[in-house]
């Protein structure tokens, strides 16, 4: 029996370490070559790790939530087979290529591939067979069998009387005693839990805390919002956007029959709009190294929009927004959306932005405060739209309103600016034509 | 004519009704029981206690009749005994009248009002009650009806002359030189032996094919070779036609189609008990029946509101505890109280020659229940305390599930195995298994020894082979 060391692969360019988000396998399992192994994270991507070979793990090198260096032991793994020689598995050389002569160590690169970009390696523990079965755990002793359905449930008289006066039914009582006889100490242990009883409903105190190890992407954005909270100090301005004939217009190109024509949120709309608003304050698409005291004020216009996806917050891009109109705004936006929420997204589609928005929908709420996404100096956060009456100057008029709640940093922007930057969008949004007429 | 009114009204004064009184009287529930006789019903006046005064006689009697015989091989002789019955029965009778009036010390001490008359109901919460002074109108919040139950008659045999029900032959002045048994069960079969043992001829006819039919032919079997050795013939499958033209014998249809004529001075009937449904009303408030009994849940509630009905009334098994128990939970559940009826078992016991005890499910039963079950029995042969009382018969029977060993019956017939039954009922509502009776030290010598050599048995390991 050879063991192989497996060492985590080169798994993205320049990236020279990566935090180890899921194991696929424990000691003891036997897995199949390209099996995956463990799921690590890069800036924003997660890489799954699969074997080179069969074979049993013997030694995991590294616990979740640990930073990995590339290069370094991840798996030791015991390859069936009558290799007297042990193996290490490693940097860039092949099993092939390695000499067979002692002393050496033949290794073994990993292929890293996206996770979720391919099927998954079916089943990847073989078995267990090794380990023996899991024996019942205490809380199952101490709980008893269960009671198979229809038996009468087994107690003394007294305990019986103690029941009944207390309104529980017994048959909700599990037994711990001989023959699942249920005891005093039963009945005191289903008051304590707290009885199901409609009849004698009980609100009791939970004390218990679990602790749940912040890992992975969500680390990442606990990091990322901490940066941003701590370095920047945030100005957020809210005003109210009257957003009734741009849906008469959203509305209007929606029901156009065109083919593989996306639907139309409001959102390229708004994009459209940042890039006008944009050309009349450059700064604020910029990112602020605040090391250097240096604001980069970018040209293209990168729109960071921030996704809720199954594993927390991502923030795909859609890059030079100035080049694209409100359907490839659209398509962009659905295309990483999409990827993003699949676990597809690419390293470079998440990250690169200038400026970001926030929206949460019909969640959006009346007010937000969004945090800025570090090192940029603004966000756009979209509240909910709803109908509002609104006075005209005579008269009450149900008018479809939305706020935007925005958030800039005020070491670089003025509030002056903030404002101007926020009327000017509103102006666009109000009158949408605008948005579309040059100059 | 002066109406009374109360929260609690009980009908009867039995083992169900004056323990549901009683009860109610102690928790301070105003109480009246209402009954025609003397408190105690046909348990204390009647059934249970006097019988057992006589069987206790009869035995004693038989002890010193086996004495005289010069047969004992104790090496006890004596002269010849004589029994003057008229005598017996006045003892029998000083022990009835102090039980009863013990019970109406309990009453009154409670603060239960006792009415003496025949209770009839008007409509669910009015009773008239018809007493020597005329009759008396009691309104309740509450209503128990414990009116108890009857002994069956044949129709024919009606009750008169010579044939009589087991009320008279609690009552003779002599021993019947002659007397026939119709019905094998438990009460024919107690009187029968009585008297044998007193010097009566018993002869004991039974439809079915052998003696005690609802018990299981292995606990009957010892009870049969005991009537043969003192004397008693059984006729099984035999019917009884009526009394012979000259009314001295009893004319019986034999098992082989046969007529026979048993000559008899008396002819005691025992067919059985049925409910007291009869003549206090309950056409007047038109309860839901279960037959010939009263309907009732497990609470004793009948269908109508307010309306509870406990003891031989609401059906099997007819017996006095069962009722007491029923009465003690609704007094309980009148007052306030969450009750219901969660008895594991009720313990049947005869007081037969020698005795029988079942509680809880016989192995028939208990197959019949879906169980997959384990048995085991000891025989009293190998129990050194039922060697040293001169009588051997006999065994404790244990009947539990096999996948966990839950008891789920006991069973026993032998000498003075009544007083054992509180045991197997401990054991059957604190839900013992075979080892919790196996590992528990039965002391030596007792008869209570053969309950744990049967538990071993019934695991496997047998202590004494």
């Amino acid at each position: 029996m050879a063991e192989h060391v497996i060492r985590l692969p080169d798994v993205g360019e320049g990236v020279a370490e990566a935090e180890l988000v899921e194991w696929h396998v424990k000691i003891g399992d036997l897995v199949r070559a390209d099996a995956t192994l463990a799921a690590v994270m890069t800036d924003k991507a997660t890489v799954e790790i699969p074997s080179p070979i069969s074979g049993e793990i013997v030694w995991l090198g590294a616990e979740v939530g640990d930073v990995v260096a590339v290069g370094s032991d991840l798996v030791r793994l015991r390859a069936p087979g009558d290799g007297k020689t042990p193996t290490a598995i490693g940097e860039q050389t092949s099993p092939q290529d390695a000499p067979a002569a002692e002393g050496t160590e033949p290794t073994l690169t990993p292929e890293p591939r996206m996770a979720g970009s391919e099927k998954r390696a079916e089943a990847s523990p073989v078995s267990n067979t090794s380990r023996p079965a899991p024996t019942a755990s205490r809380q199952q002793f101490l709980h008893g069998p269960p009671r198979p359905e229809g038996e009468k449930p087994i107690a003394a008289p007294a305990v019986r009387l103690r029941a009944r006066e207390a309104g529980v039914d017994l048959r909700q009582v599990p037994g711990t005693g001989p023959a699942g006889r249920i005891t005093h100490e039963d009945l005191d242990a289903f008051f304590s839990q707290g009885p199901t009883s409609a009849r004698t409903p009980i609100l009791r105190a939970r004390t218990s805390v679990e602790a749940i190890k912040v890992t992975g992407l969500r680390r990442r954005v606990a990091e990322k919002m901490a940066l941003s909270s701590s370095r920047i100090p945030h100005i957020t301005y809210v005003e109210e956007v009257d957003v009734t004939g741009l849906e008469a217009l959203r509305e209007a190109l929606n029901s156009r029959e065109r083919k593989a024509q996306p639907r139309l949120t409001l959102l390229p709309f708004l994009m459209r709009a940042m890039v006008r608003a944009i050309e009349d304050q450059p700064k604020l698409n910029s990112v602020f190294d605040d090391v250097e005291r240096v604001i980069h004020q970018h040209a293209g216009v990168n729109i960071g929009i921030a996704t809720q996806t199954p594993a927390g917050l991502m923030v795909p891009v859609v890059r030079n927004v100035e080049a694209l109109d409100v359907w490839g705004c659209a398509a962009e936006i659905a295309r990483l959306a999409e990827a993003a929420r699949a676990g597809t997204a690419t390293r470079e589609e998440l990250s690169g932005s200038t400026i970001t928005i926030t929206s949460l929908g019909a969640m959006g709420g009346l007010v937000t405060t969004p945090i800025i996404n570090h090192p940029e100096v603004a966000i756009i956060g979209v509240n909910k739209m709803m109908m509002r009456p609104v006075w005209d100057g005579s008269a009450f008029i149900p008018r479809k309103m939305m706020n935007l709640s925005s958030s800039f940093d005020h070491r670089v922007v003025d509030g002056w600016d903030a404002a101007m930057f926020v009327q000017r969008i509103k102006a666009l949004l109000e009158t949408p034509a605008l948005i579309f007429i040059e100059g | 004519m002066q109406g009374i009114t109360c929260k609690l009204l009980v009908i009867g004064a039995g083992p169900g009704g004056y323990v549901c009184a009683i009860r109610a009287g102690q928790l301070g529930i105003d109480t009246v029981v209402v009954e025609a006789r003397k408190p105690g019903g046909t348990c204390l006046n009647i059934g249970c206690i006097p019988s057992k005064a006589l069987i206790h006689a009869a035995e004693e009697f038989a002890k010193v009749a086996r004495f005289a015989a010069d047969d004992s091989p104790l090496g006890i002789s004596v002269a010849k005994p004589k029994l003057e019955l008229s005598k017996t029965m006045n003892w029998k009778e000083g022990i009835v009248g102090r039980l009863s009036s013990g019970v109406s010390g309990l009453l009154k001490k409670a603060g239960v009002k006792v009415v003496e008359g025949w209770a009839r109901f008007r409509d669910g919460k009015t009773i008239e009650v018809a007493t020597e002074t005329g009759p008396q109108v009691i309104q309740a919040e509450h209503v128990v009806i414990a009116t108890g139950s009857d002994a069956i008659e044949l129709p024919v045999l009606p009750f008169g002359g010579p044939v009589i029900s087991s009320t008279e032959a609690l009552s003779l002045a002599e021993v019947p030189p002659r007397l026939v048994v119709v019905g094998a069960g438990y009460i024919g079969l107690e009187l029968g032996t009585a008297f044998a043992k007193m010097g009566a001829g018993v002869t004991i006819i039974e439809a079915q094919h052998r003696v005690l039919p609802q018990y299981d032919a292995e606990l009957t079997r010892p009870i049969a070779a005991r009537l043969r050795e003192i004397g008693v013939t059984v006729h099984t499958g035999a019917q009884a036609k009526g009394l012979s033209p000259d009314g001295d014998a009893l004319m019986i249809g034999t098992s082989d189609g046969q007529t026979m004529a048993l000559p008899a001075d008396k002819v005691l009937i025992t067919v059985g008990r049925k409910p007291a449904t009869k003549g206090w009303g309950l056409d007047a408030i038109d309860l839901d029946m279960d037959g010939p009994f009263i309907r009732i849940d497990n609470q004793c509630r009948t269908s109508m509101r307010g309306v509870y009905a406990i003891g031989d009334v609401t059906g099997e098994p007819m017996l006095a505890h069962r009722a007491s128990a029923q009465g003690e939970m609704v007094a309980e559940i009148i007052s306030g109280a969450r009750r219901a009826w969660d008895k594991v078992c009720i313990p049947a016991v005869c007081f037969t020659d020698p005795e029988i005890v079942s509680a809880g499910l016989t192995p028939e039963g208990a197959k019949a229940a879906g169980f997959e079950i384990k048995t085991g029995l000891c025989p009293f042969r190998a129990n050194g305390r039922a060697l040293t009382l001169e009588d051997e018969a006999g065994f404790i029977r244990l009947v539990a599930r096999a996948d966990n060993h839950l008891l789920l019956g006991v069973q026993g017939v032998g000498v003075d195995i009544a007083e054992l039954s509180a045991t197997f009922s401990v054991a059957l509502e604190m839900g013992a298994r075979l080892e919790d009776i196996a590992v528990t030290i039965h002391a030596h010598p007792t008869l209570s020894e053969a309950l744990q050599e049967a538990a071993f048995r019934a695991l496997g390991h047998p202590s004494n082979t």
